[in-house]
């Protein structure tokens, strides 16, 4: 449980509206870069591999592989240099970090496609009135 | 106005300033304290006034805390700490002080005085980093001791005693430390709360004293 003082400061640095993305995403971060006095919004596409923190201090790291050597960015969530994050594609994962990337080299690397949007039924809940296998063999 | 207020660590964050940088701060809630007690160089031959933070039960308090704190028309204070002024001041007795002063006056960076952490009795190695001793190669049971003492060293060479100082096992923390020159970031009213850029003494809860930074003088904030 955070301090709830905490809580009340970190409120006014906090983005309202956040992209939701999971974990195996593949997403597009824009940067913001200033140069000099002109400010440009880089992309930075590749797969979400890690998500950490709460609050302000929440952090995730992106992976892609940029003239055939890896590189990972970990951007804050909630930094106002993180112009936007867009969702490309869900990546189909059973692990909330995946750092097996790293030792993955080539085909190895993609993850299977989640066909399923964000935000619906989850495949793990059992639908309305589903009733558990082992009572349905205990009325036998 | 004086320049100081009592306040209890609440804990540590990261805030983003406008070119959105990340700031580590410690939050720190900072009064409301109540004037207990206002010295002048006639009487005491200082100047000064005793400020008093966090309220106390009267049932929990002797009687001679709640007779000071009736004196300035409040309850029993917590955390009691005189803050020394250089010229009189217009404050009175009974008067509350605030972070507002930090913001009305334009303070842009404070010293932050507190007790560190205690870790009793410790160790060289935790204490003043020593290196220790070789884990293996014959080192039988004094893999953390501090080594040699010189024993010729003091007293230029002629032995007898240890030099003084020489750092040795012993009480760590639990020591009056002031972190100096510590940004202030925000400050708010509302909810009496201070964000100061780094790191401050002592644990979260525990009672530290913020006053203007005595060696860098604030800019004006726009």
């Amino acid at each position: 449980m955070r301090n709830r003082l905490i809580q009340a400061v970190e409120a006014s640095h906090q983005k309202s509206s956040k992209t939701q993305f999971v974990i195996g995403d593949t997403v597009e971060v824009g940067v913001r870069i200033v140069e000099g006095d002109k400010e440009r919004v880089q992309p930075f596409i590749g797969v979400v591999i890690g998500q950490r923190g709460a609050g302000t201090s929440a952090t995730f790291t992106v992976r892609r592989i940029v003239n055939n050597e890896g590189v990972e960015r970990t951007f804050p969530s909630h930094s106002p240099r993180v112009a936007h994050i867009e969702v490309i594609r869900h990546g189909k994962v059973r692990r909330s970090k995946l750092y097996f990337l790293r030792d993955r080299v080539g085909k190895a690397r993609k993850l299977a496609e989640r066909r399923e949007i964000t935000g619906e039924a989850t495949p793990e809940k059992p639908p309305a009135g589903h009733k558990p296998r082992a009572a349905e063999l205990a009325s036998v | 106005m004086i320049a100081a207020v009592l306040g209890k660590k609440v804990g540590m964050t990261r805030l983003f300033d406008p070119k959105g940088a990340s700031v580590s701060v410690t939050l720190v809630e900072a009064g409301p304290c109540t004037v207990l007690a206002v010295r002048s160089k006639d009487v005491h031959r200082y100047d000064g006034v005793q400020l008093g933070f966090d309220e106390v039960k009267a049932s929990r308090s002797k009687l001679p805390a709640i007779g000071h704190a009736r004196k300035a028309n409040t309850t029993p204070k917590r955390f009691i700490r005189e803050i020394r002024l250089t010229e009189p001041t217009d404050v009175k007795q009974g008067d509350i002080v605030t972070v507002e002063q930090f913001e009305t006056r334009g303070i842009g960076y404070v010293d932050v005085i507190g007790m560190t952490r205690g870790f009793g009795f410790q160790g060289v190695m935790k204490r003043h980093h020593f290196g220790g001793q070789p884990g293996s190669h014959g080192t039988e049971r004094k893999h953390r001791s501090p080594g040699g003492i010189g024993a010729m060293a003091g007293d230029r060479g002629r032995g007898r005693s240890i030099k003084k100082g020489k750092k040795m096992a012993g009480h760590m923390g639990a020591d009056r430390r002031t972190a100096r020159n510590q940004r202030l970031i925000q400050i708010d009213k509302d909810k009496n709360l201070l964000a100061i850029e780094g790191a401050i003494p002592g644990p979260r809860g525990g009672y530290v004293v913020i006053r203007e930074s005595k060696t860098k003088k604030s800019k004006a904030k726009a």
